[in-house]
């Protein structure tokens, strides 16, 4: 892969870059002058605004050798690094190369530490009091910024502790979720159900089964229309974990659980998306984060 | 209007605005700190949020503070030193008016959450048009005033302000190419790594001539007229002016360290980061060394007490950012706080006193007065600013080391040993302090501003005479001692 269209410009902003450092040196060179011990610095001669004028000081030694230094270092890196077009460097080093050597080092270092977990079972790590502290310090980095410290979520970010799962809550299940990441995709049904009025029916039956305060009458009717969204939250509206499809008798709402926001939900549908995880993470720190996530929502050893 | 004299008024009009911009972007700046300490203040209003109001106190201080000061200065050193009325008419106000409205759009649109999302270039493309007006305008007017000059000679600070408004206008003009999609949205001409390129090249060089030529020109006009002394090194200000010139043009990707910028481009910019130490400190050593033989009015003087302070500022930043360019320390420093006590050790202490110090010089002058209405005031608001700025970048620094060394910690497992909340919890304290600070140099804007009004109050605006031809012009005087 080259950064240049075609080699003229690499070797042009080589020639400039060499072209600048070099002339700060002959700069430096050309302005150089001693002063003869005990001669008195006198002014240029120019004067300006009654009383501006300048001395003609010798540029003071300490600062010209700074200068020096700075110079002869830039050369020497420009010959050890990559930095003058596609010359590549004496070094060979790139970033890319860095990047990585440390991901490898690490992996030696760290990689030890996981394969242990790898072929446990999931119930099994999430016992395991040093398992649960990885885990646990895993999802504060890489989870909460959506789930919260405490994992109880926040409004479109699922609760994780409550023991309720939109796609199964079986330790694979939750490890599938972490690997894949998953798409909930629910399409706006506001037509389907028969425009505003139709969404306002089946709005109040939606929070009637939950028990929640409703227009008795306008459930009612409502009732009828939701068999439009039985495909997916099935006639008993209890769900389906295949599709992500939420269990509305519940009283959970990840959406909000107002009229307004259930029609909301209605009317216009919604595309809810976790990232998949497999690349950035790999298998083996998924798998201690899905035993810890598992572990949140069951009863602690003891107490049943 | 008439050629015996110097046009003081627009110098007048843009030194006070020079006071007004200052408390309001440093104003907006204070609270903005105070919502990263209590993130409720932004009370859940869109204009008020942090997002918004960030980029309204850059580009107040900055642009506003920063531009207004450089225009009012700037327009007076070069008259007095070329003996010649500013050049161009009309321009020179439409370059005042200009100014002014392209702030007031600015406090407006960003707020209303208008925006490039160019750092330090956010304002959108019917603005940016105005700018680049009265950018031109201004380079007519000042090369214009030195094209007419009655002296042979060019004196540094015109260097310096010269270099300044070219390459501004060129900054300005290629990095705010952008394609309009309607009156207050455009997209950019790059994409992508370009894209970012090009941001920080405009980035670091308004950095480079905004914030440092310019006011490297201020220095060159003002400390020697307040310390009554030659400037130190005629040869310095050569060298070090045109290692400046060299070098600052390629600082920019040090911004884009470990990202998609191909690793030469890293390796450039790290490179002449390094080499501008020198250049910069050229400009500090010429100016303190200024005031050699003069050391003793540095006791009693709060003016000099500003301008010399500021070049110490200014040596600390120039400093401190090649070392920050450096990879390795880079990796450490970015995104971290330390970058924004880094600006602020700048911004503050170098441009804003260097700035505060040229008004105490200039307001007496410009309303017949010799001095300023209360020079206790005066050396009042030097202490509260100090103060304020150590507080500032003291605090700044600490959090921002504080804050690398935490998100690189890791456990024995390699799993990270904070997570980003923690270290956002841990900066509370030094955000409260960094608020503290801020307010110190706040109100000293409010002391100055009183000053301002007492003097304006018990003055009367003068405009200066250009003197006759001969007289100390050094026109008829040989090329060269």
């Amino acid at each position: 892969m080259s950064d240049f269209v075609d080699g003229f410009w690499s070797l042009y902003v080589a020639g400039i870059t060499l072209l600048s450092v070099i002339a700060c040196a002959v700069l430096l060179t050309m302005q150089h002058q001693k002063r003869a011990p005990g001669q008195a610095v006198g002014t240029t001669g120019h004067q300006w605004d009654e009383d501006l004028a300048e001395y003609n000081n010798p540029l003071p030694k300490w600062w010209m050798w700074l200068f020096w230094i700075t110079i002869v270092f830039g050369l020497v890196y420009f010959a050890l690094y990559p930095g003058l077009g596609t010359f590549k460097g004496m070094l060979g080093w790139t970033s890319t190369g860095q990047y990585q050597a440390e991901q490898a080092k690490a992996d030696a270092t760290y990689g030890p530490v996981f394969k242990k977990y790898a072929a446990m079972d999931i119930e099994a790590i999430a016992k395991d009091p040093q398992a649960k502290a990885m885990g646990e310090r895993m999802f504060l980095t890489y989870c909460s910024q959506c789930h919260g410290s405490d994992a109880r979520g926040a409004k479109g970010f699922p609760n994780l502790a409550d023991n309720d799962w939109l796609w199964g809550g079986e330790p694979q299940a939750i490890l599938t979720t972490i690997l894949e990441g998953r798409t909930g995709m629910m399409p706006p049904m506001g037509a389907a159900v028969g425009g505003p009025e139709g969404v306002k029916e089946v709005a109040n039956y939606v929070l009637s089964l939950s028990g929640a305060a409703h227009d008795a009458k306008l459930a009612e009717a409502g009732k009828a229309k939701f068999a439009a969204c039985a495909a997916c939250h099935g006639p008993e509206a209890k769900g389906n974990p295949a599709l992500g499809a939420p269990n509305l008798t519940d009283k959970v709402w990840l959406h909000g659980g107002t009229l307004a926001a259930i029609s909301e939900q209605i009317d216009k549908g919604r595309t809810n998306v976790m990232p998949a995880h497999k690349e950035f993470l790999g298998p083996e720190r998924s798998r201690l984060i899905a035993a810890y996530v598992w572990g949140l929502s069951q009863p602690p050893a003891g107490a049943k | 209007m008439n050629d015996t004299q110097y046009n003081y008024k627009v110098v007048r009009q843009f030194a006070v605005m020079t006071v007004i911009w200052g408390i309001v972007g440093m104003l907006v700046g204070v609270i903005i700190a105070a919502q990263l300490a209590w993130p409720a203040l932004n009370f859940d209003i869109p204009w008020l949020t942090y997002g918004r109001l960030r980029p309204l106190h850059t580009n107040a201080v900055i642009f506003a503070f920063g531009g207004s000061a450089l225009f009012a200065t700037s327009y007076y050193a070069v008259q007095r030193t070329c003996h010649a009325r500013l050049f161009g008419g009309p321009l020179v106000a439409f370059t005042f008016w200009g100014w002014q409205i392209v702030i007031v759009l600015a406090a407006i649109t960003l707020p209303l959450g208008y925006t490039t999302a160019k750092e330090y270039a956010e304002l959108e493309w019917p603005i940016d048009i105005l700018i680049a007006l009265v950018w031109v305008a201004y380079a007519i007017v000042f090369f214009g005033t030195i094209a007419t000059r009655k002296v042979k000679h060019i004196y540094v600070a015109n260097w310096f302000f010269g270099a300044f408004i070219l390459t501004v206008a060129l900054l300005h003009i290629v990095n705010s190419a952008e394609v309009p999609a309607g009156f207050l949205k455009s997209y950019s001409a790059y994409a992508g790594v370009q894209d970012a390129m090009v941001q920080w090249w405009y980035g670091h060089n308004a950095v480079g001539f905004f914030l440092t030529a310019g006011f490297l020109g201020m220095m060159y006009y003002f400390i020697p007229k307040q310390a009554g002394r030659p400037v130190y090194s005629y040869r310095l200000s050569i060298v070090h002016f045109w290692a400046l010139i060299f070098t600052y043009m390629w600082a920019g990707p040090h911004h884009l360290h470990y990202t998609a910028l191909p690793d030469w481009a890293q390796s450039i910019g790290m490179i002449f980061s390094l080499i501008l130490l020198a250049p910069s400190w050229g400009g500090m050593i010429n100016g303190i060394m200024t005031l050699s033989g003069a050391w003793h009015k540095l006791r009693t003087d709060p003016i000099l007490k500003f301008l010399i302070v500021s070049l110490s500022f200014y040596g600390m930043s120039t400093f401190e950012g090649p070392m920050m360019s450096i990879k390795t320390v880079n990796a450490l420093s970015h995104y971290t706080d330390w970058t924004v006590g880094h600006v602020h050790s700048g911004a503050l202490g170098w441009v804003a006193m260097i700035s505060i110090g040229s008004l105490y010089y200039l307001l007496p002058r410009l309303f017949g007065r010799t001095e300023m209405y209360s020079t206790k005031a005066i050396t009042l608001h030097f202490w509260i600013t100090t103060i304020g700025i150590v507080l500032y970048i003291a605090s700044m620094w600490i959090a921002g080391v504080m804050q690398g060394l935490m998100w690189r910690a890791v456990n024995e497992d390699g799993t990270l040993t904070y997570t980003f909340v923690e270290s956002v919890k841990a900066t509370y304290p030094y955000y409260v302090i960094r608020l503290t600070g801020g307010l110190l140099v706040l109100s000293g804007m409010f002391v100055m501003a009183w000053n301002m009004f007492k003097t304006i109050a018990a003055g009367k605006a003068v405009e200066g005479q250009i003197p006759p031809v001969s007289a100390g012009s050094g026109l008829d005087a040989p090329a060269h001692a």
